[in-house]
């Protein structure tokens, strides 16, 4: 285990050390102590390490994540995993709005609850939150998977794509044209499988899915109104 | 009695009114049609001041010039020196600016590519991502970082030789985007996560963040994953140009990118691209005095989009304090849109050469603004590198020529004070005395 105290190394000599490690690095295990809420920890890795930043994270905590796994022992900022391609962000607190905004790979799991916009024109990322999500979560999401353990709220998917919802408990309102769906057993095959990887226990049948009525595809003036 | 009886009763001719012109009447035929605004590119088409209303006044007595063809005329230009430890610098000081593949053809972009390398400068992606064949042919390319992030990954952002994080387009500040479902192919598809054939619609602000402050994070962010390597510009429209830049350079930027109203290849609502915005002349002092007042003129760029034509136009950019230009639509002309050889196939799609704006439908009778494989196979982006590139170095040609008569050895040297203006709009605008007086509308100390 390496360790780096960001506050005496600095965030750019931080990020460059792990950006550094190559493909193949044996040295796997890195632990950032003293984050104090700074922005940008572990942006842009791209090489199979383990990061475990042990307190809160700012803006943009492993945002364009490749490949690595990057542990918040804490809560996270704005836009955390921000444009990740794969990888995986695991948060033990809350995470503040934006959280995987247009990310396009890997997973991220929130152990708390994630506030507004959450996975906001996400792009193929699967996001499991054990607690509730804010309103406007997953605005014009294109495709990937957003798991809600508690509570969504207002405009959940609003004016989204193919990305799919999962909620187990309540929703105060949908957005425009996102609509409740049947959960079939290809669905509940996949959400176990998504809970699973979140290491979260839960029974994909308590969850009702949600994804595009796919009304504003093509323009359609009688359809103005919901733009 | 009949009064229509011209024998008896004096006729009056026929009267337009001013205010229901025929163009008025034609949108609001079409509206009654289709229930539905239209939608176009090719920016502002009324009339605003611009440019040619400013004239350079040359040598005289008071002033010398160089000798053209003898005398050196510099026209380089680096762009983001400031904080990035790999500037870009150009052998010119005219770019190609920001157009998507999806808007445009593959080849289309190759051949932007093509003539912005051969003449030395650099051209830039859009709202679709990077492809191949554009990073292939461009020695310097400018990676677009904008709302919709369509495309948009770690690898081509660590390719990219800038990053511009777009906050708005001269045509539509404050407006998103739509590409219509027929230009959707399945590589536009696949390239931006969507469906094939449906409607795609950008987002107007970043998803991200907010406001000043979230983008000085978020420049930070970019700058930690390329190691503070590339420039980062910021792209505004041409809305409040000197806070806007202001607030640019505090969050980081190395460049700021202004573009005005006539500002074209955007596609969105005619009465967005007509009724929003700000004219290319008016935006571009009250941005220099902003880096003025900032103490970062010539260290943080100034670049000027919207409407730039010739080297005329470069060169009354840069002498109101421009570092450089970016040019869409004089360059998609460049190429052969717009081409009068096409004139049967565009009055098939009801309009005519010069006039054809609908470049979003994909039906661009030229091959440029097209995915549709019959009609890109029309264009050839080698022959379309070698306009490009003949019509930047003509652009730099006129340029230098105006420069050498003010007496100038660089481009950057072009001053105020070489320009008169030839009407009160534009003296107002531009800070710049009416021809023939030492007045502007403005002017401190004169009472008006």
């Amino acid at each position: 285990m390496q360790t780096i105290d960001l506050t005496e190394v600095g965030l750019r000599e931080t990020n460059a050390t792990l950006h550094a490690q190559a493909e193949n690095t044996n040295q796997t295990a890195w632990e950032i102590i003293n984050p104090r809420g700074s922005h940008a920890i572990a942006c842009g890795l791209d090489a199979p390490i383990e990061v475990t930043v042990k307190g809160s994270t700012g803006y943009y905590c492993g945002g364009m994540n490749q490949q690595a796994t990057v542990n918040i022992h804490g809560s996270a900022g704005p836009g955390t995993g921000e444009n990740m391609m794969s990888g995986k962000i695991i948060i033990e607190g809350d995470a503040s709005q934006y959280l995987g905004a247009t990310a396009h790979g890997g997973m991220i799991v929130v152990k708390g609850n994630a506030s507004s916009r959450c996975g906001i024109s996400m792009k193929g990322v699967n996001i499991v939150v054990q607690g509730n999500i804010g309103h406007m979560s997953a605005f014009m999401g294109q495709s990937g998977n957003l798991v809600v353990c508690g509570d969504a709220g207002d405009a959940l998917g609003d004016s989204c794509y193919e990305a799919r919802f999962f909620v187990r408990g309540s929703v105060k309102s949908l957005g425009a044209d996102c609509e409740k769906k049947e959960m079939r057993e290809e669905h509940l095959t996949l959400l176990q499988g998504l809970l699973d990887e979140a290491g979260i226990d839960a029974d994909p049948k308590d969850f009702t899915r949600y994804g595009s009525a796919r009304n504003l595809y093509n323009f359609d003036v009688d359809n103005a109104g919901a733009y | 009695m009949n009064k229509h009886d011209p024998k008896r009763i004096p006729q009056t001719t026929p009267r337009q009114s001013a205010t229901f012109t025929q163009d008025i009447n034609s949108d609001i035929r079409r509206a009654a049609a289709t229930g539905i605004y239209d939608i176009r590119g090719g920016g502002a088409k009324r009339k605003v001041p611009s440019f040619d209303d400013l004239l350079f006044m040359g040598a005289s007595i008071s002033r010398y010039p160089l000798e053209g063809y003898r005398e050196k005329c510099e026209t380089n230009v680096t762009i983001g020196g400031l904080h990035a430890s790999n500037p870009i610098e150009l052998d010119i000081p005219i770019t190609i600016a920001g157009m998507s593949f999806g808007a445009l053809s593959g080849p289309a972009k190759e051949a932007l590519g093509r003539g912005a390398s051969a003449a030395g400068t650099s051209t830039t992606t859009g709202d679709g991502g990077m492809t191949p064949e554009e990073r292939g042919h461009s020695n310097k390319l400018v990676y677009q970082y904008l709302p919709s992030r369509y495309g948009m990954n770690p690898n081509d952002l660590r390719k990219a030789d800038a990053i511009e994080i777009v906050v708005g387009q001269g045509a539509k500040p404050g407006g998103g985007g739509m590409l219509l479902g027929q230009k959707i192919s399945d590589r536009v598809a696949e390239m931006r996560n969507l469906p094939k054939g449906i409607d795609q619609r950008s987002a107007c602000r970043h998803p991200d963040w907010t406001g000043p402050d979230d983008l000085e994070i978020k420049i930070l962010e970019l700058r930690e994953i390329t190691g503070w390597k590339v420039p980062i510009y910021v792209k505004v429209a041409g809305a409040r140009p000197y806070y806007d830049t202001t607030l640019a350079v505090k969050a980081g930027a190395d460049a700021v990118v202004l573009d005005g109203m006539q500002g074209g290849t955007a596609a969105t609502q005619d009465v967005f691209i007509e009724h929003v915005g700000l004219p290319t002349l008016a935006i571009v002092r009250p941005a220099v005095q902003a880096l003025q007042d900032l103490g970062m003129h010539r260290k943080v760029q100034l670049i000027l989009s919207g409407g730039i034509r010739s080297g005329a136009d470069v060169a009354k950019a840069m002498a109101l304090g421009a570092d450089a230009v970016a040019i869409g639509t004089a360059a998609l002309i460049a190429l052969g849109d717009n081409d009068p050889k096409w004139e049967a196939e565009y009055n098939k799609l009801g309009t005519t050469a010069g006039a054809y704006d609908d470049w979003h439908e994909g039906l661009d009778p030229a091959g440029i603004t097209t995915q549709d494989p019959d009609l890109m196979a029309r264009f050839d982006p080698i022959e379309g590198g070698r306009r490009l590139k003949n019509y930047l170095k003509v652009m730099t040609l006129e340029a230098q020529t105006i420069a050498r008569a003010c007496g100038k050895n660089h481009l950057h040297n072009l001053e105020p004070e070489d320009l008169v203006a030839l009407t009160m709009e534009a003296a107002a605008m531009a800070k710049i005395p009416l021809a023939g007086t030492d007045w502007y509308p403005g002017k401190p100390g004169s009472g008006y």
